[in-house]
């Protein structure tokens, strides 16, 4: 696990459009295999130790589905 | 979530297409919000018709108003002279603004109303089935041009500059951090402030110009990086287009 960094993906909210698995430097996020009952291949999280806490995936998601949460108060800006 | 103070959490998830832009514009304005700590319940959100009117209403917990197709600015005019105290915050599609509401726009910005207008610009008609619009780009393939677009598209901040508007940005829903910032100096600016906001659509654009656009949401959004022209790394100042890129930054401050 990932000191630092935790992400959060809220599946109810989750419509799969993969955004955020492209956005990532360091691949920290994949799109499932299977299905959810809607039929959408939902993001997960398969590599939770590789965030460096950059917020792209929560800054782009369309549906507000993800959020990156500081476990230390580590810098975690939306501000260049 | 820090943003969850500003929604509704009983109408999500959103009524967006997957990969739609408007979501991302969604959270940058209330970021802006968040990051100057403005009292949302002293802010008015007017919206035309369309998929981006469906942006501040129902989703902000704030007033929101959602208005006949092309008139957000008109509504957002009476709402400002009868109580000027509020901050009036105008979120609309480029077809409500720049198409069916023009001739608003171009008012409200020659009269230097304080109003904020905040364009999602997606380039087509997506709500009502992918019609051709004022914004699409030459040779675009769309529902009623299918051989491509034969006609221009329209400047929406190189207009509102010749109408007179003070404060006048572009960005792109690729370029969030910056569009935070365009969004927090227009909440901010006393007069007329318009920014154009680059949002693609892909069940209606991309998926018949994939060629430019690329083959998913995903890609659209990615290709927004090579698509666009700071306006500090330009020569040329107030060309839309410039060798087919887009010009994005302030334009007046």
């Amino acid at each position: 696990m990932n000191k630092w960094f935790s992400i959060i993906i809220n599946d109810n909210f989750c419509k799969g459009c993969a955004i955020c698995v492209e956005i990532c430097p360091k691949d920290v996020l994949a799109m499932s295999k299977d299905a959810n009952p809607s039929g959408y291949l939902l993001a997960q999280v398969i590599e939770p130790q590789k965030c460096i806490g950059c917020m792209e995936c929560e800054l782009h998601c369309p549906d507000l589905a993800i959020e990156v949460i500081s476990l230390k108060d580590a810098t975690i800006s939306t501000r260049k | 979530m820090i943003l969850n103070k500003y929604l509704r959490p009983e109408v999500f998830p959103t009524p967006f297409c997957p990969g739609c832009g408007h979501g991302i514009l969604l959270q940058a304005v209330l970021r802006a919000i968040d990051e100057l700590s403005l009292d949302i319940n002293k802010m008015v959100f007017v919206s035309g018709i369309g998929c981006a009117a469906w942006i501040p209403s129902p989703h902000f917990a704030a007033d929101t108003l959602h208005t006949t197709h092309g008139r957000p600015i008109a509504f957002a005019t009476g709402i400002k002279l009868f109580n000027p105290s509020l901050k009036v915050v105008v979120i609309s599609g480029d077809g409500d603004i720049s198409a069916i509401g023009g001739n608003h726009l171009i008012h409200a910005a020659r009269r230097n109303l304080e109003i904020t207008v905040i364009c999602a610009n997606n380039s087509i008609y997506g709500m009502t089935g992918g019609q051709v619009g004022p914004t699409t780009p030459m040779r675009a393939k769309t529902a009623t041009t299918p051989q491509g677009n034969p006609e221009p598209s329209f400047d929406l901040c190189g207009l509102v500059r010749g109408a007179g508007a003070s404060c006048i940005a572009r960005a792109t829903v690729h370029h969030t951090r910056e569009l935070i910032k365009y969004i927090k100096k227009a909440f901010t600016h006393q007069g007329f402030s318009f920014i154009d906001v680059i949002s693609p659509c892909f069940t209606q654009f991309g998926r018949r110009n994939k060629e430019i656009s690329g083959a998913s949401p995903a890609e659209m959004i990615l290709n927004l990086k090579k698509l666009c022209v700071h306006v500090k790394s330009s020569d040329e100042l107030f060309t839309f287009k410039q060798n087919d890129k887009i010009l994005i930054g302030e334009f007046v401050k």
